[in-house]
């Protein structure tokens, strides 16, 4: 089911990643640059992070995917560096590095021996302020984010609907436009913009370092100091302050046909709360929401309802992700069975969740669930990783790391009453996007 | 300044051995089953993996898509509870059990705590030994395989991947979609699954690695009790592929904007004693782990794709060297233009001594690296004994990287990258490229 979910839902996230785990060592340089030491000594491995308070949200206007453009020209000279001789370099020490963007953050990231972390820092402190532009260097990289976009979006149904839905979703916020880029505006991207948006967001006071694995916090501190340590903050970055939604009234439906869609099907977002510092209560109940409509493919209400009981479903589910600097979606899905109309599906799914929220949780479902995310305390021991990765997109989302550290906590506390209020909540069709996916030519009207 | 760091850091290459750590020990059960495993004690939990030889290929004729439906059967319900139950008491374990099926193999991939582990081995059990196979769960995993099936006809990677295995391997097993199709699926009955079941599921053909907290007592124990009451014996293993594939470009008219492409010919057997060179040569080519000649002549230097790469892929049953790419409509038959260049360019020039020294070194310092956790470091030992690997093989492997030389890639390239053997296949509406046949 994962795959069938992976075709229609490119990078959605299902559950909120691995919970606190192994002790986390912070401190912050003089230049504002904020440090992160997680210890697992295991494998003489690390993994250096940086991540950057800046992503395809803070873009200006008209200039979509300069965020992620930029980040790609990250690999090119530095007053340090040739083009290419970063990634040439970890490869050559047997280490693999690369980079992503999101819409609240810019993250690069090696992987290597232990014994490699100074090179790596060396390296990586030569591009926080010194990258060296040249003409040359953009064009072909900017030829290859097209085709990149070609890849990911142009040749895939459900990645083009789903750019559809977030703009109608947000109505002011730029979470409505795509991490990529519109085709149109990221075509015309040029170097000055790569220039003056890494003018004005790049800098150690808008950076935090996450470093991973066989190291102690000491040897850390004193590499960091030397290499990240004198590098002048960035007198241009500012406290980031992004629009806000307006009040959303009007329910918006969109019907979206192409020959490449094999398989119908229906979705909705709804417009949601995030985790926000301090926080976390309804977020967490959201959470939990999402794992007892949705998290198994078995016993989860919306399987059991809509699979099981009364099978117009070959899947349906619901997503949830509160990692989020601003206000951000709760979703619902559904795949129905053949014969089964998309308004058949539509009216079922909804069917359903209101039947839900009559019914109440099942007491066992929940502490099942819970059960479950106390093991995954051991279990992301092993992949130390995965929660340094956490840890750094809480830290770009406005959290801080108490607040990774207390949210296993406030998961624990959420009841029954707790999730059905904030389902009440967070249901409102009002600030809701209802997508019908299907192939060109299909009949059926939306009402 | 930074390239003298390099330096140094270059010569402490060999001084870090993480394969030290990874002490295999080979484990006999009571009841006579082999396995791996790396005892690793600081975290309460194991990971186990199991993979069947043979899988999707066992597919009888004319019941195409069979092994895949019955591996996503497994867990819908065993012993004396349905799917909902068996559900319910894995996820109230805190288990994961993960049933995949490929060409090659049934993988079973299991993690669970030392707190629960009897219980969460017996709920193992009754889905590997008692699968239920209920009418109704036939019905529901049918709907969710015939649904991807949907998909996949419109995808375009779907399609020239399909359509390049219907070239190379024809009447095999490989030369189709383990899925099977719209209608060989929808035709299968649950006596198909059941025989499905007992000509994978099978003892003479297991192979096990266990990673984590437990000792190699425990472990016999715990494979006698999961895997002692399998059959002995399964379906015959399939037979090798008998390749059929030409050179040429085969254009499939597809509406979308971007073209995708896959290519490829016969490549050199995991065990043909030029293999490791050949391994090189294709880091150097096409590899993932470095700028290789494709990537950096394909995207660095003409913005033609976001990706390109080349593969040994060693199949059970046949051998290849594969590759794909993808390029916008008016710039693929550009990027064909340029493979084709590279592809003759090694098969006569060979490689350079810069090439050849930083490939080894990136792929002497990478392979330690694949060693993080329990999982992986359980199913890099099942990949090595499904070779017929020894496990001295981890402390070996670095060396014979090392001894390929110049002149033994240009050998080996001449025979193992042929220009005139290259099948391209093409999905999309591509400018300016002809069908070669």
């Amino acid at each position: 089911m994962r795959r069938i979910l992976a075709a229609l839902l490119p990078g959605l996230m299902i559950f909120a990643g691995p919970l606190r785990a192994a002790e986390v060592v912070t401190f912050t340089l003089d230049n504002g640059m904020e440090v992160l030491v997680l210890e697992d000594h295991r494998a003489p491995v690390v993994v250096q992070t940086v991540w950057y308070r800046v992503g395809a949200a803070d873009e200006p206007e008209g200039k979509s995917g300069i965020a992620h453009y930029l980040e790609h020209l990250m690999f090119k000279a530095t007053d340090e560096l040739e083009s290419g001789e970063f990634s040439n370099t970890v490869a050559r020490n047997g280490g693999s590095d690369n980079a992503f963007t999101s819409y609240d953050y810019t993250a690069y990231f090696q992987r290597i021996a232990s014994d490699r972390l100074e090179l790596m820092m060396q390296m990586e402190a030569s591009r926080v302020d010194g990258l060296q532009l040249v003409e040359a260097d953009i064009a072909s990289e900017r030829d290859v984010v097209i085709e990149e976009r070609n890849q990911r979006t142009e040749n895939d149904a459900g990645a083009l609907f789903a750019e559809q839905r977030s703009a109608a979703q947000y109505l002011n916020h730029p979470y409505g436009i795509p991490i990529i880029g519109w085709k149109h505006e990221a075509e015309a991207l040029a170097l000055d913009d790569a220039v003056s948006f890494y003018k004005q967001h790049y800098g150690p006071n808008n950076a935090i370092l996450i470093v991973a694995g066989d190291v102690v916090p000491d040897e850390v501190r004193a590499l960091a100091e030397k290499y990240y340590g004198v590098i002048p903050p960035n007198p241009n970055i500012k406290t980031r302050n992004r629009v806000a939604e307006p009040p959303q009234l009007a329910e918006r439906r969109l019907k979206y046909e192409d020959a490449r869609v094999g398989q119908p099907y229906v979705i909705r977002t709804y417009l949601a709360p995030e985790r926000d510092p301090g926080a976390q209560q309804e977020a967490a109940a959201l959470t939990l929401l999402a794992e007892v409509l949705g998290g198994s493919g078995t016993t989860s209400v919306l399987a059991e309802k809509l699979q099981f009981d009364d099978a117009k479903a070959i899947y349906a589910s619901a997503f949830y992700s509160g990692m989020s600097l601003d206000v951000t979606t709760f979703g619902l899905v559904m795949i129905p069975v053949e014969g089964v109309t998309l308004a058949e599906a539509e009216s079922a799914l909804d069917n359903s969740v209101a039947e839900f929220i009559e019914e109440g949780v099942d007491s066992e479902d929940l502490d099942r669930i819970k059960l479950q995310l106390r093991a995954s305390e051991i279990y992301a021991l092993d992949n130390i990783n995965s929660l340094a990765r956490t840890y750094g997109a809480a830290l770009t989302s406005g959290l801080t790391v108490q607040d990774v550290d207390d949210w296993l906590g406030i998961l624990e506390a959420v009841t029954e009453e707790d999730i059905i209020a904030a389902a009440k909540r967070v249901f409102d069709k009002r600030r809701s996007v209802t997508g019908w996916v299907m192939p060109e030519g299909t009949e059926e009207v939306m009402q | 300044m930074i390239r003298a760091v390099f330096a140094a850091a270059f010569s402490m290459l060999v001084a870090s051995p993480l394969w030290a750590a990874v002490d295999i020990q080979e484990v006999t059960s009571p009841g006579g089953i082999e396995a791996w495993l790396v005892e690793e004690n600081s975290i309460p939990f194991v990971a186990l993996e199991i993979r069947f030889l043979g899988g999707a290929s066992l597919d009888p004729d004319g019941k195409r898509g069979v092994t895949n439906l019955m591996t996503g059967l497994i867990e819908e319900g065993a012993g004396d509870i349905d799917a909902r139950a068996f559900a319910a008491a894995r996820d109230g374990l805190a288990a994961s059990f993960d049933f995949d099926v490929y060409d090659d193999a049934l993988s079973v991939s299991a993690r669970f705590l030392n707190e629960n582990r009897d219980e969460a081995i017996a709920l193992l059990r009754e889905a590997l030994v008692n699968p239920r196979f209920d009418q109704d769960a036939v019905e529901r995993v049918r709907g969710q395989v015939l649904s991807g099936i949907r998909n996949d006809v419109t995808d375009p990677n779907e399609i020239a991947s399909r359509a390049f295995d219907a070239m190379a391997y024809g009447n095999h097993p490989y030369g189709s979609s383990k899925d099977g199709t719209l209608e060989s699926v929808t035709a299968l009955t649950r006596d198909d699954v059941v025989a499905a079941n007992k000509a994978v599921l099978a003892r003479d053909r297991v192979f096990v690695g266990a990673t984590g907290d437990i000792s190699a007592e425990e472990l016999g124990q715990l494979l006698d009790t999961l895997l002692g009451d399998l059959p002995e014996t399964g379906a015959p293993l399939p037979s090798r592929v008998d390749l059929q594939l030409t050179g040429g470009i085969t254009l499939i008219p597809f509406d979308t904007p971007q073209s995708v492409a896959m290519f490829g010919h016969s490549g050199i057997a995991r065990d043909d004693p030029d293999f490791f060179v050949a391994f090189v040569a294709n880091e150097i080519f096409g590899g993932s782990g470095r700028q290789s000649r494709l990537s950096d002549e394909v995207r660095e230097k003409r913005g033609l794709t976001y990706g390109v790469g080349s593969y040994l892929v060693n199949y059970e049953n046949a051998d290849m060297l594969l590759g794909q790419v993808a390029s916008a409509n008016d710039r693929m038959a550009e990027a064909i233009d340029v493979i084709k260049d590279e592809w003759a360019k090694i098969a006569t020039e060979g490689v350079t001594a810069k090439e050849l020294d930083e490939a080894k070194t990136y792929l002497t310092g990478a392979y330690p690296l694949r060693f993080d956790g329990n999982g992986p470091i359980a199913r890099i030992m099942v990949g090595m004994q499904t070779l017929g690997l020894t496990p001295d093989y981890i402390t070996s492997r670095n060396e014979r990287v090392n001894a390929v030389t110049l002149e033994d890639i240009r050998r080996v390239a001449k025979l193992w990258y042929r220009p005139e053997d290259l099948r391209f296949v093409v999905v999309g509406q591509p400018e300016g490229l002809e069908a070669i046949d």
